[in-house]
């Protein structure tokens, strides 16, 4: 078998393959963070918790309704959505008009309570959830081997992350969401229902999280602290792309997925901390992020 | 076309205002900045608000708007009293807002931002009109908004609210920092836009394009109407004014 720079490709490829599906889960996660920051200018500290709870709402349903995994992959989203739209309705939006700061506080306690429930209700040890029939088993590409579910979360991630950049940069309702970003007082002027426009986009990045938590399920167990272990990673991802950068989020997203990936191959002693190295070095050189725009 | 179902000034203007603004306060944060403003405008006319900086003029176009933090007294727009609506609320009641500086969104396209308003009522000009209009936005509309010139940003932001179908206009300082051709253009817009039947509130610093355009003058300081001009006694009260206005 022939290496490449002195590691055999089925390692190289398979790391290559694990760096793509973290960066999967990353790129979803960040730009729910991305929209949500956005137009709410608020760090959703409980992206984390809402990840968990897709995974959960995936297990839930199947566990006890029999839902299976594709009609979960549509109705997990749709349920921590919604759990999103009821917290913005009542609780951020009442705080809207202070420091945004207050904000992450909020979403900082939601996030620690809604984990509390879960690992009281659920303890901590995981839950088992089977990968769908359908994508079970892989196929061997000579120099790899890639399971069909993998290459699946990464597919599926795609799509997901581009159609929401086209949603956003290419359609009436993303110009909306663009123009109240930007100027939320002049937009309303225009007779355009901003505080529901925030309401909905709430909503949607709380969705992205939650479709993130399902794909998540057959790989990681379904565990009440799966979020907040991938949450401080993904903050990482946002700060490096650029706070509110919805390009910036997809883009690096998978590539810090891939970087970190490689990094396990060539320097595994590095591969927790390299995320962390380029948000330092990314800080300080450009203070907002590598697709962010100044204040 | 400009002239398609618009009101006729005329017939408006006999059914009494189609503005009554009444005790109207505002505030910024603590700061109180209108004290009780009092004016009318009628169907068809074009009122210019003057006064010297900081009187309160945009903040008396804010506070119709429903833009400012907190405002009480009464604003009857066409019968409906909007102090207590929101401002898309008061949009979709025919108004428009043109804000001193001009509120062209950085994110978005000069189409974008030409399309973004939503139509409001029948009776919008067209995309073509527009173009017709202010030819200038038509060469540039995949441009970055904020990559036009000043004058043409005006032009946009004019352009945007006349596609909705808003029929009662709010311009604030269109002129402000434009060279004198591109005012000239403003105001020919202007006079055309009045002579198709809207009815328009004009802030300006610059009383002698006002002059060109309006039927009446409001003179605002510190925060209320203190003088109403007609234009056709402008010269015969041009030293009041200079007084006010500290010309």
């Amino acid at each position: 078998m022939f290496e490449l720079l002195g590691i055999p490709p089925q390692a190289l490829f398979g790391q290559v393959l694990l760096g793509l599906i973290n960066g999967s889960f990353y790129a979803i996660l960040s730009l729910g963070l991305a929209v949500i920051f956005g137009l709410l200018n608020i760090i959703n500290f409980s992206h984390g918790a809402q990840y968990m709870m897709g995974a959960f709402v995936a297990w839930m349903c199947l566990t006890y309704l029999g839902i299976n995994y594709w009609a979960a992959l549509l109705l997990a989203p749709l349920i921590v959505g919604a759990t999103g739209i009821a917290i913005e309705r009542l609780l951020l939006k009442r705080i809207a008009h202070v420091d945004h700061l207050y904000g992450l506080l909020l979403t900082f306690g939601l996030a620690l309570i809604i984990q509390g429930l879960f690992r009281n209700q659920y303890g901590s040890s995981g839950l088992p959830y089977q990968i769908p029939a359908e994508l079970r088993g892989g196929v061997n590409l000579g120099f790899m081997f890639l399971p069909w579910y993998r290459g699946w979360v990464v597919v599926a991630s795609l799509i997901v992350c581009l159609a929401t950049w086209f949603l956003i940069e290419k359609t009436r309702l993303g110009a909306y969401l663009r123009a109240a970003t930007e100027n939320p007082t002049l937009t309303q002027a225009f007779g355009i229902n901003v505080p529901l426009l925030v309401t909905l986009t709430y909503g949607f990045g709380v969705a992205l999280a939650g479709f993130a938590g399902v794909l998540a399920a057959p790989i990681y167990s379904v565990n009440p602290n799966m979020g907040a272990d991938l949450i401080i990673v993904v903050f990482a991802v946002v700060v490096i792309g650029g706070m509110g950068s919805i390009l910036g989020a997809i883009v690096t997203g998978f590539s810090l997925g891939l970087i970190e990936g490689l990094t396990k191959v060539f320097y595994p002693e590095a591969s927790a901390t390299v995320i962390f190295i380029i948000m330092v070095l990314v800080l300080l050189v450009r203070p907002a992020g590598l697709f962010g725009r100044a204040a | 076309m400009l002239t398609e179902a618009a009101p006729s000034p005329a017939t408006k203007a006999d059914t009494g205002p189609m503005l009554e603004v009444r005790g109207l306060e505002a505030w910024y944060g603590e700061s109180h900045v209108l004290h009780g403003i009092d004016f009318d405008v009628r169907a068809g006319e074009v009122v210019t608000l003057l006064g010297r900086n900081g009187a309160g003029k945009t903040t008396t176009l804010k506070s119709i708007m429903g833009v400012i933090g907190k405002r009480k007294g009464s604003v009857v727009l066409e019968g409906t009293e909007t102090i207590g609506l929101p401002s898309r609320a008061i949009a979709r009641l025919g108004m428009g807002y043109v804000p001193e500086e001009r509120g062209i969104y950085a994110s978005l396209s000069v189409e974008e931002n030409l399309m973004l308003p939503p139509k409001v009522r029948d009776g919008g000009l067209s995309v073509e009109d527009i173009f017709t209009l202010f030819p200038n936005i038509k060469e540039r509309l995949k441009s970055q908004g904020t990559k036009l010139s000043g004058g043409e940003q005006q032009m946009l932001a004019i352009g945007r609210i006349l596609r909705t179908g808003a029929h009662f206009l709010l311009l604030d300082e269109p002129t402000e920092g434009l060279a004198p051709v591109i005012i000239d253009q403003i105001g020919a817009t202007i006079r055309k836009l009045k002579q198709d039947g809207y009815t328009i509130i004009l802030v300006e610093q610059n009383f002698r394009f006002a002059a060109t355009v309006a039927d009446r003058h409001y003179v605002v300081e510190q925060g209320k109407v203190i003088d109403m001009i007609p234009n056709d006694q402008l010269d015969a009260n041009i030293d009041k004014l200079h007084g006010y206005l500290g010309v």
